[in-house]
């Protein structure tokens, strides 16, 4: 095979497309890769051309593979696609895979100093090479340089094949390098470097890049960082944590964003952060913080919630808020640590021995992670119990673009119930189990309120309504039953599921949640194309509220779209509303690599069809 | 356990303490542990230590886990609120309780199991995190609740109630705590209210992570010939370094020692520790020589008491978290919540 230009002999036309299309970076990690692909990403959205990007990474510091996958979208489709129409190919230890996945007369980009036998290619592929380790060993003698700097390179001669503007580029780097100078000059070298080799050797191809408005005023951040500021907006005060994937970002978020907002001239904090000796630990401090009146939370993903379950158990039954970032990855046990999944939702909503029922939000982008983040904290404080907020790896560490960050000024933190010593002073009765509202809530005061009234005894053994202990079966089921009460009124406070309505009625509907959404949307867009009518809901909370039964009800058949393989959002639908299981179809995708709309197209769409034969054959 | 309730009344004769209070004041409810359980004298200490120290009863928080021990603080500060959480876990849900609000005083109660067992990590990173709190461990060497199983601090060649001789190493939580940068470390017993009271009070007012092991038998399972636990091994083994005093900043010194017989430390809050030596060799201030002198003296089978080391400029986690002296769980919306002009800087930042 040719190295150094285009070639179309073979292949069939190339793919073209303005402002749609999917480059998929295939990199050593450790290699300094990471800042080449965003600076790659980061330059198109300055276009003005969305784009959604997606790093599926190693559980690993260094030589293993990484990949970067750039979706970018004019109309605004953020979730994967599915395919590649351009491989950045520069890891010859997956270079087969990353080959295979090439769509036909799509493009593959690679290193061509070396010669490759030319099995090693594919006659339906375009292949681009560029001779990135030659250009850069001529260009530079230190070995670290010319390693970083072939990052750099391969993102110049991109710019010229699919249309970068070189200013924008410029910019970025003069950005981010702007308290290290002698970078800014160094790097946009490297960037010419490759771009001027491109320019010299090769033309642009079929995929093309035009400036646009369509980004508007979004911002582009990641979950785990969105959740850590809706933290800080929410009112915690106390984190306690222990490191692990696909969490840790958030806690390092709340860090940073408490250093810039809760940190007085004089270096006084209002805030605490406690790197814990481990989860137990964490949810410990979190309880013990949430007991005495402050807001706290801790953040983890599936192993870190198995670990917390005791205490997730103590905060249900001694009424305690907690709140809980469960960022999850691919499950049981170590699993996939750094591969998304929506596999902890049983896990969370039934934690712990006993009968317990928890409260879980369901946010689908940083934006949710955000307003959900601090919503958590009222919620915890209002229900006096633990509430989950349920990211994934997808949307906690990867950076999506969202309608900028919101907050209402007027916005008070709600407490909840809570006794006050002039409450007490004046004599209203106290009965920290006592249900005197009738929605399950009772009062509570914080520790030292008060000299004489107000204190009770916390504990994780049965009580009556004083708080007094109690081994008696009707005090037990008595304070049982208004748990359960509780866990109902949880609905109403819950953010409501949201309803996408098909152009024409229809008896066909969808659920799904979470992350699973830009890539549903773009599906449903499709399946709509293909003639498939399809209501769908997004669920956004759990205990879930009436709309979710209610949309149940008025469809015949509804498809359940979760990134798991034991259809956990299924179980849940089937055991809290006690739905007749036939009538609620499984999709699941659950590799460990974020769903795309390809394949809910297809998967959906397929089984609408075998309902349309079906339906033929019975007329 | 006693069935009788206490009267709500008190003899008006009954001394008062700086608050006007009177001991009474400072009781809880009545125990259900067994008649003579050493883990009662230690709450009665706890009471004694609390009045004399004049301290608001509601101001204390009390914590602990799961266990005989982890029960007892329902029996004393009612007016204090109380946390009885998870085995093991008493240390965590202190910690966090104290990040809430600094201005109580935390009582962490806690037993051999719950502290030496199931509880060791969080006992270890509690005390090394610095905690501004007082860690009571009744240590009985023995399962009570669950009837009588070896604990971790039950000493190697201890026989258990039915025979059974330990095999195991004991875990010793002072040598533990000392390692661990605990600044306050004491180990008494629970038969020797005049030598515990005082050791209380000087942990009530240190600011830091004070420790007390107090050997605590069990009368229901480990009081037998054989136990190195049991109220006749501790009092015939009871090596007594030293005899504290704490004097409230206030208070006239009256007593009078013969010289070089006494040493005074001001802690931070201005308390004076006045210690009367009862071993010429040693020196509380001396981590390293404590630690040495404890190791020396466990091995002839003594059990070491008194304030064993002290650090009296000590420092908590609050201190080198830089946090602010108002209590996190009192700070208001407008201190919390940066509002929207900062979401705009920020939203700004992301583009």
């Amino acid at each position: 095979m040719p190295a150094d230009s285009v070639t179309t002999s073979l292949a069939p036309a190339p793919v073209a497309a303005t402002n749609d299309f999917v480059v998929k970076f295939a990199n050593v990690n450790g290699s300094g890769s990471a800042s080449a692909n965003g600076l790659f990403a980061k330059a198109i959205i300055r276009m003005g051309v969305p784009v959604a990007p997606r790093n599926i990474f190693p559980s690993n510091i260094q030589g293993l593979p990484t990949w970067y996958e750039v979706r970018v979208s004019e109309n605004g489709h953020l979730g994967r696609r599915g395919g590649v129409d351009l491989a950045v190919a520069l890891n010859p230890q997956t270079w087969d895979d990353d080959v295979q996945e090439i769509v036909a007369g799509g493009y593959l980009f690679y290193d061509s100093t070396k010669p490759l036998p030319s099995t090693k290619f594919r006659d339906d592929v375009h292949v681009i090479g560029v001779p990135l380790t030659s250009i850069c060993n001529n260009a530079y003698s230190v070995p670290r340089e010319r390693q970083l700097f072939k990052n750099i390179a391969y993102v110049g001669a991109l710019s010229h094949l699919i249309g970068i503007d070189p200013d924008v580029v410029e910019t970025l780097l003069a950005e981010e390098f702007a308290s290290k100078a002698k970078l800014i000059g160094a790097n946009i070298k490297a960037f010419h470097l490759g771009r001027d080799w491109a320019r010299d050797h090769l033309k642009p191809i079929g995929l093309q890049l035009r400036s646009s408005n369509a980004v508007g005023d979004r911002i582009f951040v990641e979950g785990n960082n969105a959740a850590a500021l809706g933290a800080v907006y929410g009112g915690a005060t106390v984190c306690a944590w222990y490191p692990i994937t696909p969490s840790t970002s958030l806690a390092e978020a709340f860090a940073a964003h408490c250093a810039n907002l809760r940190t007085d001239p004089d270096g006084t904090k209002r805030y605490a952060i406690v790197q814990a000796e481990d989860e137990i630990a964490s949810i410990g401090v979190v309880v013990g913080a949430g007991w005495n009146g402050a807001r706290a939370f801790t953040c983890t993903s599936g192993p870190g919630i198995s670990l917390m379950n005791e205490f997730i158990g103590l905060s249900y039954f001694a009424e305690i808020p907690a709140v809980i970032f469960d960022v999850q990855r691919g499950g049981p046990s170590t699993g996939m640590p750094t591969r998304t999944q929506q596999s902890d939702l049983l896990l969370a909503a039934y934690a712990s021995h006993g009968d317990t029922k928890h409260v879980l939000l369901l946010p689908a982008d940083p934006g949710e992670c955000f307003e959900m983040g601090a919503q958590a904290f009222d919620l915890a404080d209002r229900l006096q119990t633990t509430v989950f907020v349920m990211l994934d790896l997808d949307i906690g560490m990867q950076e999506w673009l969202v309608a900028p960050f919101k907050w209402d000024d007027s916005k008070v933190l709600d407490r909840g119930k809570v006794m006050t010593a002039e409450d007490l002073e004046a004599g209203k009765p106290f009965g920290r189990y006592t249900d005197v509202d009738g929605d399950g809530i009772t009062y509570r005061t914080y520790p030292g309120t008060h000299p004489t009234r107000g204190a009770f005894f916390t504990r994780g053994t049965s009580r009556n309504r004083m708080a007094g202990y109690s081994e008696k079966g009707v005090d037990y089921q008595d304070n049982m039953e208004r748990l359960l009460a509780k866990f109902h009124t949880a609905a109403k406070f819950v953010p409501p599921a949201i309803l996408r309505l098909a152009p024409q009625p229809t008896r066909i509907g969808a659920i799904y949640f979470g992350s699973t959404t830009p890539a549903m949307h773009e599906a449903l867009e499709d399946l709509e194309r293909k003639g498939h009518h399809i209501d769908a809901l997004r669920v956004r909370g759990f205990p879930f509220g009436d709309e979710v039964y209610d949309f149940i009800t008025t469809h015949d058949e509804i498809c359940v779209v979760e990134q798991n393989r034991d259809a956990q959002l299924r179980t849940l639908l089937m055991v809290e509303g006690s739905i007749n299981p036939a009538r609620l179809t499984s999709i699941l995708h659950y590799d460990g690599t974020p769903i795309t709309a390809r394949f809910l197209s297809d998967a959906i769409g397929r089984r609408l069809d075998a309902r349309r034969a079906m339906r033929q054959i019975a007329e | 356990m006693t069935y009788i309730l206490k009267p709500k009344l008190h003899h008006p004769s009954l001394p008062t303490n700086a608050l006007g209070l009177t001991r009474r004041d400072y009781e809880g409810k009545v125990s259900t542990l067994c008649a003579g359980c050493g883990h009662d004298s230690i709450s009665s200490a706890i009471i004694s230590a609390s009045f004399e120290l004049a301290l608001q009863p509601h101001r204390l928080a009390k914590m602990s886990g799961i266990g005989c021990s982890s029960k007892t603080p329902d029996y004393f500060l009612g007016q204090g609120h109380g946390f009885n959480s998870v085995h093991g876990r008493m240390p965590s849900v202190l910690t966090g309780a104290n990040l809430a609000n600094r201005d109580l005083i935390y009582l962490g109660v806690s037993g051999d199991g719950d502290s030496a067992s199931i509880g060791l990590g969080q006992f270890a990173h509690s005390i090394r995190r610095g905690v501004n709190m007082t860690y009571i461990v009744e240590n009985n060497g023995v399962y009570g609740l669950t009837k009588g199983q070896f604990s971790a601090t039950s000493d190697k060649g201890s026989k258990s109630k039915k025979g059974v001789v330990n095999s195991e190493s004991g875990i010793d939580l002072v040598a533990l705590a000392l390692q661990l940068g605990a600044t306050y470390v004491a180990r008494s017993f629970s038969g020797d209210k005049e030598q515990l009271v005082p050791l209380i009070k000087g942990a009530l007012s240190h600011h830091g992570p004070a420790f007390i092991d107090v050997i605590s038998p069990c009368v229901a399972f480990n009081n037998h010939a054989g136990s190195t636990k049991s109220f006749d091994y501790v009092r015939e083994h009871n090596e007594a370094v030293n005899r504290l005093d704490v004097i409230l900043g206030r208070a006239p010194i009256t007593a009078t020692y013969a010289p070089g017989e006494v040493r005074e430390v001001t802690q931070h809050d201005g308390s004076v520790l006045r210690l009367r030596k009862l071993h010429a060799d040693y020196d509380p201030t001396d981590r390293i020589a404590a630690a040495n002198y404890l190791q020396e003296h466990h091995a002839k089978g003594e059990v070491v008491t008194g304030l064993l080391y002290l650090d009296p400029d000590a420092t908590d986690l609050h201190d080198r978290l830089g946090t602010t002296a108002t209590p996190l769980n009192a700070l208001g919306t407008d201190q919390l919540t940066p509002g929207s002009a900062a979401l705009a800087k920020i939203n700004a930042g992301l583009r």
